[in-house]
């Protein structure tokens, strides 16, 4: 066989599966749709950094975002569940089996308006989670209505003018507890890979907050979601390089004008920085740049805050290393010795 | 006329007060005599302050359920006692606090007047413990006025405190010393007391809630989530203290479970969903208005086919209603939680015994119809205190369902689709996260066999119809109900839940009193089972039992099965928020006999 001709050897990642196999079904949302763009930087995050996709769990709520996950890892389990209520789904799921990596889908509705609450006590908890907010300003699915990230005075399509000031979903989040928290814009193809890579490497909460306009609904003049909008106002806090523990640290950083986050995994964040004293460990320090950076009409992105040590809500559980879910009876249900106790308790 | 070991007692006290330990020892130390006995903890939504009432029937043949009249009142809150007293039956007998004077009010009752503060005062030094302690004393006089062994009521208080060597000694000197003042001042009483009998030898005594959490226990339940509310939290409470007790590994010292108090009732069956679909036995406890908010979670849960199982302590409603009363009034709106085409088995335990075996039941079920599945208690079942046989330990293994393992992987191959029916019941096979069977999307929007999104009519009415073939599996899997047919009986009842031992005494009554014969089907469970139509077929009359104003199980047995059957049956409704007691009952029966 030695004078067959040589099939072209395909590119595998680390566990030597081709991106194809992180691919999902056939996306249905518009065509141009900042979401889709971030669904494939999801695919390419999980495939260069070699995670099997049979150990991760998708979740999402109800909205345009919320389906995406049909659109990546087809292999993986998804759960497409409740308007609002994904956080909890997820945080069962990932009760039930922590050796899971979860993957949180939802939009700026689901998150900042229905489920404004789980969004709180997710964050509050330190779930394992990658929960990416998928941000258009907007109700896409059912037409365009405003959500609670609309910019104050952004019109919408219908002539409408929003009157009222957005949540801002990360500084949210810093402030809740979340221990990883980033924004990015879907048209942002290094900068959105460099992070959910390093999110990946993370073992706690991560909000990634993604500006994703909605072409259809939120993309015109006068919405401050548009790519036009976006591409003249977004402020980058400096360039953001993820090497993963299995990489060699090949590129140089000129010190002094770098941080070098060590993430749990042995995996290195570096922050190039736009200003001398930006300490991404410190919730004050990001929480200000958020607010002076929206004061001037601008969108701060890249990584905010990163706490790769805190304590995450599963290791606090102190469960047994087996999952839950996969316990025996064996394990689970006792003797009858101790029914025998109780009752004489009872006697 | 002497009434031995047939009485009950009402302690009147304010909420807050400490009676709680005088009560229990009151309730134990008759039951450690051989008396049947039940204690029934009537209180208000407040934590102090409010009066308070603990009612301790004890009854020679056995009955436990609430007995509607008081035979011997305890009067300690000031605010209640006059109205306490003037809603007696001549005859009775009260302990009263000396200065509220009640033996004024009335000259046909026997009044014994205790100085509590007085007594008190001599037994313990310390003035802030005096509140607390102060209760013993009522138990130390009933000691002496129907005749308990004190040493039994010794033995009673060792077992509340006998931990607390300080505690315990204050309390039981507190209590000879009312002993020692009702002796010394007035004769035992000649109506009622206790006497010995050996009816209660290897009985237990505990609340539906404890029982219930012990079953979710030995049901190897791994995942708990819950948000507080009355009358469900000492339910996941008691799951908790048994899981910390029992359930760590000897080895590693962790946790064989974990436990979550949630945001809300919304996030709590959300939780529950999410650790059921990655396959946890996950539960939740809760009450009426959770379950109300857990509806649209209901209906993802019985349409994309997620064990969830949830205890629903029904209490008096809407909204906040009566918290701390109980009622049935969940039944209907529990029946068919969510929108759309939905409706969910429920289990309706009877006693303590059956919250325990049905907290066990309903995860093999849920788990098996791969759909929630309700516990339908109550307060007054799941908060007050029971007498019941001891526990069995369970015999059958767990039935985890139709999980794909990989031998079932290697049969179904690549035909396999997550909500094929390919058994003929109904139940597809399923597959779970980190498994080597294959993934799939589980979702709400509507869905083809092979669990892709489809809005195509037919799909949809195929997987509509597939559920309710489901549901009729059900029907063979749900525990049957308990069926006594009278020969000769013209009349039969239909119960469920905690009226069941109000409703046998009321049949002793029908019987005993007015020489009426009667039939009994209890049912444990919805969706009903054949046995039900066939009762309801072979009775000329049929009453139908329940704790509220709608009549809210006729209208499922109408829902669920022959519509015609309904002219047969008329309703017996108490919904006060009182527990359930017999004489309401046979009145109810008579009233519409004789109409």
């Amino acid at each position: 066989m030695s004078d067959a001709p040589a099939t072209p050897v395909k590119k595998t990642n680390r566990i030597g599966l081709e991106l194809s196999q992180y691919r999902g079904s056939k996306t249905t949302l518009c065509a141009g749709c900042g979401h889709n763009a971030i669904t494939e930087r999801i695919i390419d995050a999980f495939y260069e950094m070699g995670i099997d996709a049979k150990k991760v769990l998708k979740l999402s709520g109800i909205g345009c975002s919320s389906k995406s996950p049909a659109y990546f890892l087809n292999q993986s389990h998804g759960f497409n569940s409740v308007h609002g209520r994904m956080p909890s789904v997820a945080t069962g799921a990932m009760m039930a089996n922590k050796t899971m990596m979860a993957i949180g889908i939802s939009g700026d509705g689901d998150t900042g308006a229905i489920g404004a609450g789980q969004f709180m006590h997710l964050m509050r908890r330190n779930l394992p989670i990658i929960y990416v907010v998928e941000d258009n300003g907007c109700y896409g699915l059912t037409k365009g209505q405003f959500s609670p990230t609309a910019d104050q005075g952004s019109k919408a399509k219908n002539g409408v003018v929003n009157d009222l000031p957005p949540l801002d979903l990360c500084a949210l989040a810093i402030e809740l507890g979340a221990t990883f928290v980033a924004r990015s814009f879907s048209g942002d193809k290094k900068q959105l890979l460099g992070i959910l890579k390093a999110a990946i490497a993370h073992k706690g909460t991560c909000l990634i907050d993604v500006i994703s306009p909605c072409v259809t609904f939120n993309d015109h003049e006068g919405s401050t979601k548009s790519y036009a909008y976006v591409k003249d106002h977004d402020e980058v806090l400096g360039e953001v390089t993820f090497v993963p523990y299995f990489d060699d640290i090949t590129v140089e950083y000129e010190p002094g004008s770098t941080t070098d986050v060590k993430m749990h995994d042995g995996s290195h964040l570096f922050l190039r920085k736009i200003a001398d004293d930006y300490n991404p460990s410190d919730r004050m320090s990001a929480i200000k740049l958020l607010h002076d950076t929206a004061r001037r009409g601008e969108f701060a992105t890249g990584v905010f805050y990163v706490a790769p040590d805190a304590e995450d809500f599963l290791t606090a559980l102190n469960t047994v290393d087996t999952p839950l879910a996969f316990l025996p009876q064996e394990m689970t249900r006792p003797g009858k010795a101790v029914l025998d106790q109780l009752m004489e308790g009872l006697k | 006329m002497s009434l031995a070991n047939d009485f009950s007692i009402q302690v009147a006290t304010v909420n807050g007060s400490g009676s709680n330990t005088a009560n229990l020892v009151l309730l134990r130390s008759i039951f450690q005599m051989g008396v049947p006995v039940s204690g029934k903890n009537l209180f208000p939504s407040n934590i102090a302050g409010l009066p308070t009432w603990f009612t301790i029937r004890a009854n020679h043949r056995g009955y436990i359920a609430r007995k509607k009249e008081i035979d011997i009142l305890v009067a300690m809150n000031a605010e209640t006692a006059r109205e306490d007293v003037l809603s007696l039956e001549p005859g009775r007998l009260v302990v009263y606090d000396d200065p509220l004077k009640l033996s004024a009010l009335r000259d046909d009752l026997t009044f014994i007047a205790v100085p509590y503060d007085k007594i008190v005062a001599e037994v313990c030094p310390d003035a802030k413990l005096r509140k607390l302690v102060k209760n013993m004393i009522y138990d130390g006089v009933l000691a002496h006025l129907l005749n308990i062994d004190l040493a039994e009521m010794e033995k009673a208080l060792g077992k509340q405190l006998g931990k607390k060597p300080k505690a315990m000694a204050l309390n039981w000197g507190a209590l000879q010393a009312g002993h020692k003042y009702a002796s010394e001042n007035f004769p035992a009483s000649d109506k009622y007391k206790v006497e010995r009998m050996n009816k209660t030898d290897g009985k237990i005594l505990v609340e539906g809630n404890a029982a219930a959490g012990m079953g979710c226990l030995f049901a190897g339940v791994t995942v708990v989530a819950w948000y507080p509310i009355t009358p469900s939290s000492s339910l996941p409470e008691a799951v908790i203290g048994y899981l910390r007790k029992y359930r760590m590994d000897e080895k590693t010292g962790k946790a064989t479970f974990s436990v979550i108090q949630a945001e809300d009732e919304i996030a709590a069956i959300g939780m529950v969903i999410g650790a059921s679909w990655a396959g946890a036995r996950a539960m939740t406890s809760t009450s009426g208005p959770g379950v109300s908010l857990m509806s649209e979670f209901a209906g993802l849960s019985y349409y994309a086919e997620v064990p969830a199982v949830v205890f629903n302590i029904q209490r008096v409603g809407p909204s906040t209603g009566l918290p701390t009363r109980t009622a049935q009034g969940d039944i209907l709106s529990t029946a068919i939680n969510s929108h759309g085409d939905t409706k969910h088995p429920m289990l309706l335990p009877g006693s303590v015994e059956e919250c325990y075996q049905m907290a066990m039941d309903v995860f093999d079920l849920s788990e098996r119809l791969q759909t929630i599945v309700y516990v339908m208690s109550d307060l007054d079942l799941g908060m007050n205190t029971w007498m019941s046989d001891t526990f069995k330990y369970p015999e059958k293994p767990f039935d985890r369902g139709k999980v794909l393992d990989e031998a079932k992987v290697r049969e179904l191959g690549a035909s396999w689709g997550r909500y094929k029916d390919v058994d003929g019941d109904g139940v597809p096979w399923r597959s779970l996260p980190d498994t080597k069977a294959p993934g799939f999307f589980t979702r709400g929007s509507g869905h083809n066999e092979m669990a892709a999104y489809s809005e195509r009519p037919e799909d949809y009415l195929k997987n509509l119809d597939r559920l309710n073939r489901k549901f009729d599996t059900a029907r063979s899997l749900v525990p049957q109900p308990i069926v006594d047919v009278v020969a000769g009986a013209k009349i039969g009842i239909i119960g469920y839940g905690s009226s069941d031992f109000a409703i046998q005494e009321s049949r002793d009554q029908l019987r005993e009193e007015q020489g009426i014969s009667t039939s009994y089907l209890r049912l444990r469970a919805y969706p009903f089972t054949p046995e039900l139509e066939d009762f309801i077929r072979r009775h000329d009359r049929v009453y139908l039992v329940e704790q509220n104003r709608d009549a809210q199980m006729l209208s499922l047995v109408l829902i669920d099965g022959d519509r015609t059957l309904a002219a047969k049956i008329q309703s017996v409704l108490h919904y006060s928020g009182m527990p359930i007691d017999a004489r309401s009952i046979t009145d109810g029966i008579l009233a519409k006999e004789r109409a």
